[in-house]
This record gives structure tokens, sequence and C-alpha cells, in this order.
């Protein structure tokens, strides 16, 4: 099996989600470009496991997406809570911790 | 030389285990009357004024048992107590009565005694009283600790006891400036003296493992000659700094503004002997080094012309008499310089002296007591009239210490003149002049104080003071008339066994008379008769005349040796301290000051970039991963 295709359409998925998060200012779009850059590095993880042939990086996989899974759910309170507070999202309003 | 060899100490006997009593008593009294505070203003002098006394019966008790014995059993050990036991070094606190310390007891108890007794009249109305006499009481016992010890160790303990109550007495009205100052001089300079005389510990320690006064004088033969004589001029250093011999001799004249009982007992009397004691005591390390012996020989006769010259010049009575205490110790160095003919005329010299000069001192505080304390001669005058009985003992203290014949002085001083003549004509020339200077300002003392007319100032009505104080003034002037023809014949053979000289053959008490003894007779009829002709014949100015003599001026401002000092020691020293201060607040203080800037401005710097954007530290972290991706990838590649 040849993993180049899957590897060009991680290394896609993973710029996308890198640009997605230093360009846009909503923090929701920030949590998907997150979810996005995971989500490359959980297909390379599966590509490579197939041309291994063994588990190991599919078990990774699901580690990754068990934290991902939980960082979703503790990041989303925060951006609820945020916008509950300040009726905005944008997180370039949020620079409170700073020098 | 066998007599060098000194006698063996044996032990104990009899009275001799009481000899602590003599320390104790007096160490005793000072601590009550300290301790005890206002419960014993009443009586505490003239407990204070017992201790002396007992401690006097006691040396003379222990005097007596040592005339009893034969000659080659007068020196006995009384064991106290172990003081240091370390390793292999065991300190024994043991006292040592030995034919030169006795005298010395018998001297310090005596003439201390009687200025106890002089105190009480002289302190009567000083607020502060029962802390003179704590301090004097603590001086004797400090003095007797260090001339009755039987090693170096114990001494050097009385030796700063000694200095601790000098300071404490000199500096005693601390409320003038003028005195507290005084008092630390005196502290200060004392210390470059013990700096020599705890070297000079530590070298015997060193090198014999022990620094008891029969290990040291057994070893002194075996050591090498740098080592003996390291050890002769580091003791000389130590003496140098409590007898106030030059260079070390500045603070002698500041000390005299402490009262004037201590002004007798201890820089003159006693305290300021102290160096001779040394120098005496270690004549088995100065036998084997003739460069030391010389050396003290030297500073001796350097004092001595020193000491004499200040004389001249001084109107403040107690300054001229600081000054001919300086002269006199001067003369006895000069003595323990020449070796073992002459320890014995250098002790005698200390006995007539301490007897002589305390009787001149407390003459003086007796005359400053009728003249409401001036100390300023030129506002004296025809005080022989109005002070009869301080004259006549002063006059006796003044024929003794300018040689006159058959009273104290002459046979001390005529001996040591002799002998330096013999062994060193150069110095023994230098002595005899001086001889002559000090009948020339002794002389311009008593025409200044006693016999021309009268300069009184207003208001002042010299009267003899009480009998408490005048009665030790006859006490000790019988001594300065006669101690000389007493003991001439005998102190020769007394102290011979103790400090190694031979005994001395064809001496009594009728003077010997001697061409050199003739020419010192001559000399000092010469000073007298100058002094005669400058200051009897004429009339005293009031204050202080202008003159454009060298001599004057330099005697005046005490040879400058404050000003030497100032220049060679303070102004470099100040210096110094600048420099040190400069390079610590520049170099130090800068590095680490330097060093706290630098972290703050880097601190300060790297603070901005926290700036709270999510997106800027996002793209920080792309940026490192990038670079730490490149260097992986360039790594593969090389």
């Amino acid at each position: 099996m040849n993993p180049n295709y899957y590897v060009v359409l991680a290394a896609i998925l993973f710029t996308i989600g890198i640009v997605g998060f230093l360009v846009r200012r909503n923090a929701l779009v920030l949590f998907m470009s997150v979810e996005l850059m995971l989500n490359a590095c959980n297909l390379l993880l599966v590509s490579f496991s197939r041309v291994h042939g063994n588990l190991d990086g599919q078990a990774a996989s699901f580690f990754v997406m068990v934290v991902a899974a939980a960082e979703v759910v503790v990041g989303l309170s925060i951006i609820v809570m945020i916008y509950r507070a300040r009726h905005s999202a944008n997180v370039d309003n949020e620079n409170l911790l700073r020098y | 030389m066998t007599l060098l060899e000194g006698l063996t100490p044996v032990a104990a006997t009899g009275l001799f285990p009481l000899a602590w009593l003599m320390i104790a008593i007096p160490l005793v009294v000072a601590g009550l009357l300290l301790l005890l505070g206002r419960v014993t203003d009443g009586f505490g002098h003239y407990v204070a004024t017992l201790a002396p006394i007992a401690s006097f019966v006691v040396a003379v008790a222990l005097f007596a048992g040592l005339l009893g014995r034969p000659e080659a059993q007068r020196a006995v050990t009384v064991p106290m107590y172990t003081w240091i036991k370390t390793g292999s070094w065991t300190v024994e606190a043991n006292l040592l009565i030995d034919p030169l310390s006795i005298v010395f007891a018998l001297l310090v108890t005596g003439v201390g005694g009687l200025i106890h007794v002089y105190s009480i009249g002289y302190m009567a109305h000083d607020p502060g009283r029962r802390r003179f006499f704590a301090y004097l009481n603590l001086f004797i016992a400090a003095m007797l600790t260090l001339v009755l010890s039987d090693n170096y160790l114990v001494l050097f303990v009385g030796w700063e006891g000694v200095g601790l109550a000098s300071y404490l007495l000199i500096s005693f009205w601390q409320h003038k400036p003028t005195a507290a100052t005084a008092g630390k001089k005196a502290f200060v300079v004392n210390r470059v003296g013990d700096l020599g005389m705890t070297m000079a510990i530590f070298t015997m320690l060193a090198m014999f493992g022990s620094s008891s006064f029969e290990a040291v004088n057994a070893g002194a033969s075996k050591m090498s000659p740098f080592w003996v004589t390291l050890l002769g001029l580091l003791l000389l250093v130590g003496a140098c700094g409590k007898s106030a011999q030059v260079p070390l001799q500045s603070w002698l004249l500041d000390a005299m503004e402490g009262p004037t009982p201590v002004s007798a007992l201890i820089h003159a009397a006693t305290m300021v002997t102290a160096g001779v004691y040394l120098v005496v005591r270690s004549h088995a390390v100065y036998a084997e080094t003739s460069v030391a012996a010389l050396a003290v020989a030297i500073v001796g006769t350097v004092t001595l012309l020193a000491g004499a010259w200040i004389g001249t010049s001084k109107d403040d009575i107690k300054k001229v008499l600081a000054g001919s205490t300086m002269s006199q110790i001067g003369y006895m160095m000069l003595a323990a310089g020449i070796g073992p003919t002459a320890y014995a005329f250098a002790i005698f010299h200390l006995l007539t002296h301490g007897f002589f000069k305390a009787n001149m001192f407390l003459g003086a505080g007796s005359v400053m007591h009728g003249m409401a304390d001036d100390v300023n001669m030129r506002h004296y005058g025809g005080l022989a009239k109005s002070m009869q009985i301080t004259y006549w003992t002063f006059l006796m203290g003044y024929l003794a210490i300018i040689g006159t014949p058959f009273f104290s002085g002459f046979y001390s001083k005529d001996s040591i003149i002799e002998a330096a003549w013999e062994k060193q004509p150069v110095l023994g020339a230098l002595a005899l002049i001086a001889a002559g200077v000090t009948a020339f300002y002794m002389t311009r003392l008593m025409f200044m104080t006693f016999w021309s007319r009268k300069r009184w100032q207003e208001g002042v009505h010299p009267h003899e003071s009480p009998a408490v104080m005048w009665v030790p003034l006859v006490l000790l002037a019988i001594p300065s008339v006669i101690a000389g023809m007493v003991m001439n014949s005998w102190i020769g053979g007394w102290l011979a066994p103790a400090v190694g000289g031979e005994v001395p053959v064809g001496v009594s008490w009728l003077p010997r008379v001697s061409v050199i003894g003739l020419v010192t007779l001559a000399v000092v009829i010469a000073g007298v008769l100058v002094a005669y002709l400058v200051f009897g014949r004429t009339s005293i100015p009031e204050s202080v005349p202008y003159t454009r003599n060298v001599f004057t001026i330099m005697g005046r401002h005490d040879l400058y040796g404050d000003t030497f000092n100032e220049v060679v020691f303070m102004r470099p020293g100040e210096a110094l301290t600048r420099g040190i201060v400069a390079l610590d607040d520049g170099v130090v203080d800068g590095a680490v000051q330097g060093g706290a800037s630098l972290a703050l401005g880097l601190g300060g710097g790297l603070r901005r970039l926290q700036n709270g954007y999510v997106r800027s530290y996002g793209l920080t972290m792309v940026i490192g991963v990038i670079v730490v991706g490149l260097a992986l990838v360039i790594g593969r590649l090389v």
C-alpha cells in the first residue's frame, strides 16, 4: 500500500488547521482547527499502522481521540462561560493574562 | 654561665600554698564592689584599700619565707589548677614565687596600698569613687597575676588584665572627650604591643610545646639563631607597647588624663614597668641572641633620651612626670639589654623609681588638689611655703631622681650608666647625657612649681592636703631616700639566681667612687645649674613664651610622635580604607548590582512576549516546531 496520498492529505489537513488556528479569532473556529490538526495526526497514525502491519498506531489514535474528547468537554465549557460573561467568543478580547 | 641556668622551682610548703590569696583578695573585692553596686558606696573604698594591704601582708610573709630558705631553694612553684588540657598541651595555672616575682609583688601591693590610702582623700568627692576603687583592685589583681605566673600564657592574662584596668582608669572621667580618647589610644597602641606578645607566645608553644618559664629557659639555648632572635624581638615589641618605649610611646603622655593616683600607680610605678619585667624574665632568650639584646638596649636608650627631651618642654606637671617615666623606664630597658651584669640594676632602678616616681606623682596630685585641679606649672610658683609637707616629700623624690649621692636613684641609675659604659660606650654616653637632661627638667619643674614667685590664678588658694593624702607621701618619701642605701649591697645577690646574673662582690651602702660616677655627678650638677640659670634667676612667664628653639618646639609636640603615627599609619590607613570602600562600592557592588540590573532588563524584555494573544503563542509554537523539525532534517542530511 502506498501511503503517499494519505501523508499528503494529512499534511494538507494539518496546514489548514495551523493556518486556521493562527488567523481566525472565533474560539469555536480555533477549536475546530485544533481538531483538524489532531485528526491529521490520527490519519498518519492509522496509515503507518497499516504500512507496518501492526496495531500500535491505531491504538495510539484511540488515545488521541479520547484525550481530544476530554479536551473538548473542558474547552467548550470554558468557551461557554466566557461567552456568557462577555457576549463574545473572540479570543483577541481575552488577552487579560499578559504582562 | 652556670648561673644562667637559674633556679629549679621546688614544691610549695608552709605558707606558700596561700600565695593565691594575694591575687584573690583584690579580685574578689573588685567583683563585690562592681556587683553589689550602690550598697557599697559608703564603705567600699575602705574595703578596697584593705585588699592590697592584705595582699601586702601575704607578700611580706612569703618574702620572709624565701629569706629563710637556702639560696638554691628560693623558687617555689605553687600549683593551682590545670587551665587548659587539650591533646598534647597542658597549661597549668601555677604561681611562681622567686626572688624576682616577690620583689614585684611587694612593690605592687606596698606602693599600691599607699596609693589606695591616698585615693581615699583624692577621690573623696568624686561620684564614681566606688567604681574607681573597684578598678584599682582589679588592677592590683591583674598585675599580681602578671608577675606571679610561672608561664607566659597566664602572664598574658594578667598582661591583658592590667591593660584593661589601665584603659578603664585612663578614661575614668569618661564624660571628658579627651579622657575617653586617651583611653582608646592607650588601648589601641597596646594592641600593637600585644601582637608581638601573642606571636612570641605562639612561637614558644610551637617550639617547646609549653610556655612555662622553665621550659623556655631550658629550650632557649637549643633554638636556632633565627628563631631565638625572632622570639627576643617579638617579646621586645610586647615590652615596648606596655612600657611606652619608642616607637609605641605615644599613649603614655595622653594617659595622664586619668586621675592622678592612677598615673602614679599604673603609669609610673607598676604597670609600665611590666615590659622590663618581661625582658628580665626572658633573660635566657636574650642570653642567646645578642641582636635582640642590643635592640632592647637601643630602644631603651632612644626612649630615655626622647622622654627626657619631652620632659624639658612641657608645662603640664603630669606630662613632665610622664616624660620622665618614659625616660626612667628607658634606663631600665637599657640595663635589661646590657645583659646578665645589669639585670639586677634594671630591677633595682625599677624598685627605686617605683618609690620616688609614685611619691612625685602623688605629690603632683596633692599640688593639683590645692590648685583647683590646674595642671599648668605656669600657674604655680612659690608653693614650697603653702604646701610644706608636699614640698618636702616632693623634694626627696626630686633629689632621688636626679641622682643626688646617698639618695635611692643615685645608686640604681649610676649602676646602670656604669654598666652601660663598660658594655656599650655609645649607649653609656647617651645615658650619661640624659642624666644631665633629667636634672635639668626636674629642676625646671621644681622652680616652676615650688620655688619661683607666685603666679596663682584668681580665686586659687593653695592649702596642704589632708593627712590621708600626705601620710602616703611621707611613707613613699622615706624609701625614696633610703631604698638605695638599704638595697644596694643586697639586691644583686638576691636577684642573681632568678635573673641569671652574677653575684656582685664588694658592694656596700657606700657609693663606689669611680671616674664615670664622678662624671655623672658633674653632668647632673651642670644640668641643675643650667636650669637655675634659665628658670631660677628670671621670672617665669604665665603664658607659653614664643620660641624659635627647635628643641623646645619639638619637645612641646612630643617629638612629633603623634604626627609620625598620623602620617605613616593613620593617613595611609585611611587612604587604604577609602580605596577598599571604593573597590567594594565600584567593583563588588557593581558586579552584584550590575548582574541584578541585567537580569531585570532581560526579564523586562522577555516579559513583552507574554502579550495575552493566543495566536501569538500558537505562532511561537509553530516556529519552534519548524526549527526543531528543520534541525532534525538537517541532522539527517549531514
